[in-house]
């Protein structure tokens, strides 16, 4: 059931411009990802790996759309390559909104081991990265999602489990 | 017919459409073929031929082609389901299957031996999906414009490739050329 926080969410998506976004769920995303299905702003296709959705919003943005990804943490070990050779070679702005699987709070020990190595992967790649941690850092997200449009980079947006936790 | 050979027949058809082409030889040989502005080239990232210029027909209308290979559908087979489940009329998959990984030494692929790239784009759902031999490949792309009916053609060929130069065009000028191109 969607809260508050992910209607904020999506709603500062939309305030920004964006109107495709793709997806791989998580169970942390799976309020947002309710919301993006009712918005009619909004052209969501979900894909099946998320390196195939960094190749949609690649094309979406080729075609003047204003794309983002939602995924979880674990992703980043598959669209390392992509990062590199397309979002970040062609210059092309990509806001990540990333569950943060792992952190305090994790029921699955499993997902601890990619969140050691999260930040470290974004910090390789020289992404710009936010990690939203408690509630009001939520209010960041306007200024980011701008700047990511003004960069043209993919920027990504950490959401760990005491965040959504905190969600009302 | 060699890969080259396919896209010589295709040029005329092909030169004022929105073209997504596939990394390396493809990309390459259309390149050193017949450089257009409406032609996006992929400089990395293998597999998501596919997927870049199916995004692009989500976000307009201008018919797009993407110039994908049977090794890279088979590393990105799973998009043959959102493709098919998200149809948009203005999208030509041509899948050049020529049974190898043409820009790495021609080492076979699966696609030339057992598993047929037509049938899983049907079993993925995918309601127009045509296999040719590769001299029909040009009226089969040209049907498919004609038709506006979102098509994956599927275009049997041999294997082979000819020498022509890398890209070395900035990847920037490439997108910002491209991007121009779309929305003249």
């Amino acid at each position: 059931m969607a809260k508050t926080l992910d209607k904020r969410i999506i709603g500062d998506f939309t305030a920004a411009g964006v109107d495709f976004v793709t997806s791989v769920p998580c169970k942390q995303l799976a309020g947002t990802i309710e919301v993006l299905d009712q918005t009619p702003a909004i052209t969501h296709v979900p894909s099946n790996k998320e390196d195939e959705g960094m190749g949609l919003c690649a094309g979406a943005y080729m075609g003047g759309m204003r794309p983002a990804i939602f995924m979880q943490n674990t992703a980043l070990g598959v669209v390392v390559n992509t990062l590199a050779t397309l979002i970040q070679f062609y210059q092309i702005p990509l806001p990540m909104l990333i569950s943060y699987r792992g952190e305090v709070g994790e029921p699955v020990a499993c997902q601890v081991e990619m969140a050691l190595h999260t930040k470290a992967i974004l910090n390789q790649l020289h992404i710009p990265t936010y990690h939203f941690h408690t509630l009001a850092d939520v209010e960041e997200l306007p200024g980011i999602l701008a700047h990511t449009q003004m960069c043209k980079k993919p920027v990504a947006i950490l959401t760990d489990a005491s965040f959504w936790r905190a969600a009302t | 017919m060699i890969r080259n050979d396919v896209l010589k027949t295709l040029l005329p058809i092909i030169r004022d459409e929105l073209v997504v082409c596939n990394i390396g030889a493809p990309s390459q040989e259309l390149h050193a073929l017949d450089d257009q502005p409406t032609n996006f080239y992929m400089l990395g990232t293998m597999g998501l031929s596919s997927s870049i210029g199916f995004g692009l027909a989500l976000a307009q209308d201008k018919p797009v082609i993407s110039i994908d290979g049977d090794g890279s559908i088979l590393t990105n087979m799973a998009t043959l389901s959102t493709i098919a489940n998200n149809p948009r009329d203005n999208f030509i998959l041509l899948i050049i299957d020529n049974g190898s990984y043409g820009s790495t030494g021609d080492q076979p692929t699966y696609a030339g031996r057992k598993t047929s790239l037509a049938a899983v784009a049907t079993a993925c759902g995918c309601d127009h999906v045509v296999e040719v031999d590769a001299a029909q490949t040009a009226a089969a792309v040209k049907a498919a414009l004609e038709a506006r009916k979102m098509t994956i053609i599927v275009s049997k060929c041999d294997s082979g490739n000819v020498q022509v130069p890398v890209i070395d065009r900035n990847p920037i000028v490439i997108r910002e050329r491209f991007m121009e191109a779309v929305e003249a």
